[in-house]
């Protein structure tokens, strides 16, 4: 595959945003229908690339590409090229398929919107972001790429930044996000310290010609303490990215986006970049225990954590956000047990039926106006297409077989199980339970939204809501009724990859271990007995959201009585909220280190005491220098006659 | 009679210069300074002369010297009185300690 061709795969959305931004909105004005052709067309060309590219790399394994040097600084030369492996060649064809499939999807949801066009505009660049982070064969590269992430996350989410909740939800996710990047860059800067003197260190990650680089460097050049560090560094990157605990605050709150946002931040990009990260940087992982165990209990505690928050929400976006949370939670449990395999499987299942549900999710909102499912209901009949997709998407998250979630959750459940010992058994506990949660909350509000009767939609809402997220669909109102053909054609076909995708590594034929093999992954074999108990697990949920929600055999009321405690612990979100925002925010940063700056700056402290210093010891010097400019010419002609007569007998004392 | 030399001019020289100068620092009026300063650029004037008189008889560079400070002199009384007499107009007084803008 030639070079030109994986660069066209960064540059043509990249183009299409710099088209859109800079050319057809200042031309042709914020609303203009060429703007999604242009960014369609362009992902689509991407994603054809990709598709190129993954056949190129089942072939090969592996496509050398060349690096180029931009810049050399005496010893450091920074060379910049691309990395396509297994693993880049799967995210490449993740990302640019959902971004493509949301992408069209879009183009009806935002079709009222007044910013069409810069929605667009975001969108490209949002997706060519994610493609140079996934595709970058230089750490710098990558780092590019990552905050380019999350910066384009930040105009998503607070892409109606006129309500305070979008703005405040935008600065919630950049700022926590950054923090986890302060850690990722302290790693970086790390990594160039520890490295050893007689080679130069380049930064590339994968680089034939030299004898080590940075994802051979694991087990060689870097080692010990130093290297755990640089490992909890990336992951706390990852963390921040992926929304594991305790950086996870930000993501439910990013709902306030276009619900296309939230489909493709939590299928395709941002999120799927953390775990990405550290599926990258596996090797250096392998070589430090302590890190790797780390990755997989901060994985397996957010999993449970996230899925029992999503058990009590009523927005049905945040569900899917705990969700997304918890299903991330999995991934990082299987790779901090070096299982790149399942995790990566599950990440490409995770993308296409959570994108499918996010869609389904935004399908329901253009008819009824309200993410709020306690005035859902009913739609089962009106909404036949959204309906059937959204089960296909439950089911498949809920684990249960032939979807593909229950392929994946299986393959990492056999992997805690196979790994054995204390560390192994709690892990297969954790996830386990955070089956039947997972299960139970997504039939939960499954049967919330369509089952039962109908109770009004926004109207029920006299507006004052938070949920009132879109505005745009007002004048909807009444009836609910079906989203059009251009809103149910992708989930239709994410419906059917949530079906099918599972036979990338369906057992016996292993396709995808097969392409990530290089990089160290190996098939894994089903395990009879976690297999069995990850399907009862997921009936199990089932069934207690089908009692309490749907059959009515347990009353809501019966149980909320000795459970209040609980479900307010849940719906208050653990008051992480208010610990951040009181503690952290509030004593922290108000009470500590704002104060002392502030005494810092002020009149008492530093800044300004050194500044009137300056002040008062130059206006004294002057009144005191004063006193002889009496303005009095006479005087100073005398001062000056005595001075000339001084130097001319001083001449002819010792000079003559 | 001794014959008049070089030192008897340069003592006639200075002390001509000495009254100017105390004319200069001393004097309220500024008229009066005016006039000093005329007296010492004269002491000046004198030396100059009868430096080239008695060192260099055949060249005549002391009295083309003497003659541009009279030029000189008589250019700066004109616009000294200029001067003094806006001054005079402004502020209604020659006392050289009330003029002290330069404070």
């Amino acid at each position: 595959m030639p070079e030109a061709a994986v660069w066209i795969i960064i540059v043509a959305p990249l183009a299409a945003a710099v088209l859109n931004g800079l050319i057809i909105r200042p031309l042709l004005g914020p609303t203009t229908r060429l703007a999604a052709a242009a960014a369609i067309s362009t992902i689509g060309l991407s994603f054809l690339l990709s598709l190129w590219a993954l056949i190129a790399v089942w072939n090969n394994h592996e496509v050398i590409l060349p690096l180029h040097e931009v810049l050399r600084v005496d010893e450091f030369s920074l060379r910049i090229g691309l990395l396509l492996d297994g693993l880049t060649a799967i995210m490449l064809v993740v990302v640019t398929s959902v971004s493509l499939l949301v992408q069209i999807y879009s183009h009806g949801y935002m079709s009222e919107d007044r910013g069409y066009v810069r929605y667009y505009t975001f969108m490209a660049l949002f997706t060519a972001s994610m493609l140079t982070l996934v595709l970058a064969n230089n750490l710098i590269l990558l780092f590019v790429g990552w905050e380019l992430v999350g910066l384009c996350s930040y105009l998503l989410i607070g892409f109606w930044f006129t309500r305070p909740s979008a703005a405040a939800a935008a600065k919630k996710a950049f700022i926590i996000t950054r923090f986890g990047d302060l850690f990722f860059l302290i790693a970086i800067l790390g990594i160039f310290l520890l490295w050893p003197d007689d080679a130069p260190i380049t930064f590339v990650l994968n680089d034939p010609d030299a004898p080590v680089d940075l994802l051979r460097a694991g087990g060689t050049v870097l080692t010990g303490a130093g290297l755990t560090w640089v490992c909890l560094g990336i992951m706390a990157g990852a963390a921040g990215k992926s929304a594991q605990f305790p950086l996870h605050t930000w993501l439910p709150d990013a709902m306030e986006g276009p619900t296309p946002v939230s489909a493709l931040i939590h299928a395709a990009t941002m999120v799927a970049a953390g775990v990405f990260l550290v599926a990258r940087f596996l090797p250096l992982f392998d070589e430090a225990e302590t890190a790797r165990t780390v990755v997989a209990l901060i994985g397996g505690f957010t999993l449970v954590f996230a899925a029992s928050m999503g058990l009590v929400m009523t927005d049905i976006k945040r569900v899917l956000a705990y969700s997304t949370v918890s299903q991330l939670g999995y991934m990082f449990l299987a790779l901090g047990l070096g299982a790149l395999g399942p995790a990566l499987f599950h990440l490409f299942n995770h993308a296409f039926f959570k994108a499918l549900l996010f869609l389904g999710s935004g399908s329901v909102n253009h008819a009824t106006g309200t993410f709020d499912m306690r005035f859902m209901g009913g739609l089962r009949r009106v909404m036949p297409w959204t309906y059937g997709v959204f089960l296909i998407g439950s089911l498949s998250l809920a684990g249960i077989p032939p979807f593909s979630g229950f392929w994946s959750k299986d393959e990492i459940l056999g992997s805690a199980w196979s790994h054995g010992g204390a560390l192994g058994t709690l892990l297969f506990i954790l996830a386990l339970s955070g089956a039947v949660m997972t299960a139970a909350y997504i039939f939960r509000a499954l049967y919330m939204t369509f089952h039962g009767e109908y109770r009004g939609g926004e109207s029920q809402e006299s507006g004052a809501t938070q949920n009132a997220h879109e505005t745009h669909d007002e004048g909807h109102g009444g009836a609910p009724h079906e989203s059009p053909r251009v809103m149910v054609a992708p989930m239709v076909v994410l419906a059917a990859l949530a079906v099918v995708s599972w036979l990338a590594n369906a057992p016996g034929l292993h396709w995808f271990t097969d392409m990530l093999e290089p990089l160290g992954a190996h098939a894994e074999e089903i395990h009879i007995v976690p297999a069995a108990l990850g399907l009862a697990a997921g009936l199990l949920g089932i069934g207690i959201a089908a009692a309490l929600y749907r059959g009515g055999a347990i009353s809501a009321p019966s149980i909320s009585g000795p459970l209040a405690p609980l479900a307010r612990l849940l719906t208050r979100k653990y008051y992480l909220d208010e610990l951040y925002e009181g503690v952290v925010v509030r004593m922290a940063l108000y009470g500590g280190l704002w104060r002392f700056l502030s005494w810092f700056d002020s009149e008492k402290g530093i800044v300004d005491r050194a500044v009137n210093t300056f002040g008062v010891v130059g206006r004294n010097v002057g009144k005191g220098i004063r006193v002889v400019e009496t303005g009095q010419l006479q005087t100073s002609l005398t001062v000056l006659s005595i001075g000339a007569v001084l130097i001319v007998a001083a001449y002819i004392a010792w000079g003559g | 009679m001794a014959a008049i030399a070089l030192e008897h001019y340069l003592l006639l020289s200075a002390g001509l210069f000495a009254v100017g100068l105390f004319g200069v620092l001393a004097k309220r009026n500024v008229i009066v300074v005016l006039m000093s300063i005329e007296l010492m650029l004269n002491g000046v004037n004198v030396a100059l002369v009868a430096f080239s008189r008695y060192t260099a008889p055949n060249e005549l560079s002391g009295h083309i010297f003497a003659i541009f400070i009279i030029t000189v002199a008589a250019a700066e009384v004109a616009i000294g009185l200029a001067i003094l007499l806006t001054i005079f107009a402004r502020r209604n007084t020659v006392d050289a300690a009330e003029i002290n803008l330069l404070k």
